[in-house]
C-alpha cells in the first residue's frame, strides 16, 4: 500500500505562492503526471512529496503515513533529479549502491540489486566507470537505475528527460514507461512537455500558478479541457478557438452558433441544454484541428464553414492547414489525399459533439 | 595534450600548415611559461646555492650558477645557531592550528554562505572581507593586550589566533565558492537515497570540496608561515621562524641570511607539494 495523498499543499516563496493549496490523491501504483508550464509549482509539488521543501501548510501522506514532518530518508521513497544528479567522485556501480549501502545492507545483497537495476537499464557494462567518462543519455540511465535499485514504495521524477537530445528522448519515454509498469511503484512525474505526459501518464494533473486546473486521465484532458489554458497547453498544435455568438433559430427552436465571416454551426443536441442560458450571447468555441472536416465541393454547403487557406504543411501523415475564417485563424489537420493549395476557399464541418463552449469571460467550458 | 600535434602522412600543405601553427603556438605558450616559471625559481635557486657555497663563494663575482664547492656548514651553523630549531617547531605548529582552526571555522561557514539564504547574507559576506581591511599593525596591538589579559601573550596560541584571523576571511570565501559549484542537487539525491543532511555533506559535498579546501590549505599554511609581522608583536620569547630571524637580522652575516632564507622556504614548497596530489587528483573529474 503506497498511496500518495497531498491535504491542502501550500508553500510560498517570499511573496509567490509556488504551491497554493493543493489537493492530491495518487493511487497506489500509479503513473501521475504534474504537468505545466516553468514557474506553475509542479517541482515544488514534486519536491514536498520528497521531503526537499518544507511546505507551510497542508499534510503529506505516503502509504499511510504521515510524512509531513519527516525527512526525506524516512519517507521511503526514491527520487530521479532533472540535472541526474549523479554523484561525480563514484564509480557506476557505487552510484547506484549507494542507497542500499546507507541502508546497510549485507555486499552481496548490494552487488545483486545492483546487478539487476543496471540490467534493467542496460548499464551493465558501465558499472566500473566514473559519470565523467559515459555520455549524457547513460548518467540519466544511472540515476533511474540508482532510484530503481532502492526498490521504493514511491518513485519520484522530476524532468528526467528533459536535457536528453530528441530522439533519445522519445526511446528512453516507451523504457521508462515499460520499466515503471514492472516496478509497480506509485510514480510522480513532473514535466512541462505534454507529449510525454500524455503518452505516460495514467492520470495527469494541469497546474498553472500554483494551482491544480484540471485532473484526468489524458484523452479526458484532451479531449475535454475545463479551461482555455489547459486546450491551449495541451495537443500540437493547440486547440482553436474562435468566437462564436448563440442563437435560437426560429425555424426548429434550436440552438445556432454564428462565426462572424464564416457562417453559422447548430449545436450537438446534448450541448443545447447547458447552452441554454446562453442564447443570444457571444460565447468561445474550442475545437482540435482533426476535429474539422474538410470538404470541397462546389460553392459552400448549407451547415459549412468558410475559410481560406494561408499555410499548406505537409507533415506526411497529415496536412496542417491554416485556415482564416472570418477575422480569426485556426488551425485544421486534414488527409494528405484531399488536395488543398494555398489560398483555396474552403468548406469546413466542425465535429459538433467534439466542441467545447467556453464562457468567454471566465474561459472556463460551460458544463464541465 | 599530446595527441594534438599529430598530423596524417598523406594530409596536404593545409593540414600541415595548422599543424605547424599548433606547434608555434604552442612554442610560445611553453616559452611564456618557462618565463613566469623563472621569474619565481630563479631567486630561490640563488638563495639555494648561496645557502650551500662556502662563506667566500658567496661574495664572489660574478656569480657562478654551479656552487664549486658544496657545504652544508653555513645550514648547520643556521641550525645550531641559538633557537633556531625551537623557532622553526613554533613556526610548524602555529602554521598546522592556523589550518586547522581556520579550515574548520571556514568550511562551515563557507558552505553556510553557499548554501543557505539568511537575513543579512550579503552584509555578512562584506563583514567578512572588511575584517582584511584593517592592518595587522592596528590589529596587533589590541590583540597583544587581549593575549596579555586572557594570559596566552607570548604563546604559540597566541600567533596561531593572530593566523587564524587573518587567513579566516579568504578561507570563508575560497571554500564559499567552492561549494557554490557543488550542485545543491547532489546533497538532495543523496537525502533521498537514506543521509541525514549532515553525512550528505560527509560523504558528497566534503570529498568533491576536497581539491578547493587543499587550496585554502595551502593559502592559509602559507600565509601563517610567511607572516613577520604578527608574530614579532605578539611573541618575545616564543617567536617563530619568521620573527625569529628577524630579531636578528640586520646584525647577523650575509651566509647566515641566505641559510635562514632557504630553510624558510622549504617547509612551504614541501606543504604545497604534498597538498598539489589533491588538487591535480580530485580536480580531473569535478562536477560538470
Amino acid at each position: 500500500m503506497s498511496q500518495i495523498r497531498l491535504e491542502r499543499i501550500v508553500k510560498s516563496f517570499k511573496e509567490v505562492r509556488a504551491v497554493d493549496d493543493v489537493e492530491l490523491t495518487i493511487h497506489d501504483g500509479e503513473f501521475m503526471v504534474l504537468l505545466g508550464p516553468s514557474g506553475c509549482g509542479k517541482t515544488t509539488l514534486l519536491r514536498s512529496v520528497a521531503g526537499l521543501e518544507e511546505i507551510d501548510a497542508g499534510r503529506v501522506w505516503i502509504g499511510g503515513r504521515n510524512v509531513t514532518d519527516l525527512p526525506p530518508r524516512q519517507r521511503k521513497i526514491a527520487m530521479v533529479f532533472q540535472s541526474y544528479a549523479v554523484f561525480p567522485h563514484m564509480t557506476v556501480f557505487d552510484n547506484i549502491a549507494f542507497g542500499l549501502q546507507m541502508q546497510k545492507l549485507p555486499k552481496d545483497q548490494v552487488a545483486r540489486r545492483v546487478g539487476s537495476s543496471a540490467e534493467l537499464l542496460h548499464i551493465e557494462d558501465l558499472l566500473g566507470r566514473y559519470p565523467s567518462q559515459v555520455s549524457g543519455g547513460q548518467r540519466q540511465r544511472i540515476a533511474v537505475a540508482r532510484a530503481v535499485a532502492m526498490e521504493p514504495e514511491v518513485l519520484l521524477m522530476d524532468e528526467p528527460l528533459s536535457n536528453l537530445d530528441a530522439l533519445l528522448r522519445i526511446e528512453m519515454r516507451a523504457e521508462l514507461k515499460r520499466l515503471l509498469s514492472e516496478i509497480g511503484s506509485t510514480t510522480i512525474y513532473v514535466t512541462h512537455d505534454q507529449v510525454e505526459a500524455m503518452s505516460m501518464g495514467d492520470r495527469i494533473a494541469v497546474m498553472r500558478a500554483g494551482k491544480i486546473l484540471q485532473l484526468g486521465d489524458p484523452l479526458s484532458i484532451y479531449q475535454k479541457p475545463v479551461e482555455r489554458f489547459v486546450g491551449g497547453f495541451i495537443g500540437n498544435p493547440p486547440m482553436n478557438f474562435v468566437t462564436a455568438t448563440l442563437a435560437r433559430v426560429a425555424t426548429d427552436g434550436g440552438l445556432h452558433a454564428r462565426i462572424e465571416g464564416a457562417g453559422s454551426l447548430s449545436v450537438a443536441a446534448e450541448h443545447a441544454g447547458m447552452l441554454a442560458g446562453y442564447a443570444g450571447k457571444v460565447v468561445t468555441l474550442g475545437i482540435r484541428a482533426e476535429n474539422i472536416d474538410v470538404e470541397r465541393g462546389e460553392g459552400i454547403a448549407e451547415g459549412q464553414l468558410r475559410g481560406r487557406v494561408l499555410v499548406v504543411e505537409p507533415l506526411g501523415s497529415h496536412d496542417l492547414l491554416t485556415v482564416r475564417t472570418g477575422s480569426e485563424q485556426i488551425k485544421v489537420a486534414t488527409r494528405p489525399d484531399i488536395e488543398v493549395r494555398t489560398d483555396d476557399e474552403i468548406g469546413m464541418r466542425f465535429q459538433q459533439e467534439r466542441i467545447s463552449w467556453l464562457d468567454p469571460e471566465t474561459e472556463r467550458t460551460i458544463g464541465l | 595534450m599530446t595527441t594534438l600535434a599529430t598530423t596524417a602522412p598523406d594530409a596536404g600543405p593545409p593540414r600541415r600548415q595548422r599543424s605547424l601553427r599548433k606547434i608555434v603556438n604552442r612554442l610560445l605558450w611553453y616559452t611564456a611559461a618557462v618565463i613566469l616559471a623563472l621569474f619565481i625559481v630563479f631567486p630561490i635557486f640563488l638563495i639555494f646555492i648561496s645557502a650551500i657555497s662556502t662563506r667566500d663563494a658567496i661574495f664572489a663575482y660574478p656569480k657562478t650558477l654551479i656552487p664549486s664547492e658544496v657545504t652544508f656548514d653555513n645550514i648547520e651553523f643556521f641550525i645550531n645557531a641559538g633557537g633556531v630549531v625551537d623557532a622553526f617547531w613554533r613556526s610548524v605548529i602555529v602554521g598546522i592550528i592556523t589550518v586547522i582552526v581556520a579550515l574548520g571555522i571556514g568550511t562551515p561557514a563557507g558552505y553556510a554562505i553557499a548554501r543557505y539564504g539568511f537575513r543579512g547574507r550579503s552584509g555578512y559576506r562584506l563583514i567578512i572581507l572588511a575584517t582584511r581591511a584593517f592592518p595587522i599593525v592596528i590589529l596587533s596591538i589590541p590583540m597583544a593586550l587581549t593575549f596579555q589579559l586572557i594570559g596566552i601573550a607570548d604563546s604559540i596560541w597566541a600567533v596561531a589566533i593572530a593566523h587564524t584571523a587573518l587567513a579566516l576571511p579568504f578561507a570563508i570565501l575560497i571554500t564559499g565558492s567552492v561549494f557554490v559549484s557543488i550542485p545543491r542537487e547532489l546533497e538532495e539525491a543523496a537525502q533521498t537515497l537514506g543521509c541525514s543532511p549532515w553525512r550528505a555533506f560527509i560523504r558528497i559535498a566534503l570529498p568533491l570540496a576536497l581539491p578547493g579546501l587543499a587550496a585554502a590549505a595551502i593559502f592559509t599554511w602559507v600565509l601563517s608561515w610567511n607572516d613577520v609581522f604578527a608574530a614579532a608583536v605578539l611573541t618575545l620569547r616564543n617567536p617563530t621562524l619568521p620573527a625569529h630571524i628577524l630579531k636578528g637580522l640586520t646584525a647577523s652575516p650575509l651566509f647566515f641570511q641566505f641559510a635562514a632564507g632557504f630553510i624558510l622556504i622549504v617547509p612551504s614548497l614541501i606543504v604545497i607539494f604534498v597538498i598539489r596530489k589533491y588538487l591535480l587528483g580530485l580536480w580531473g573529474r569535478v562536477v560538470k
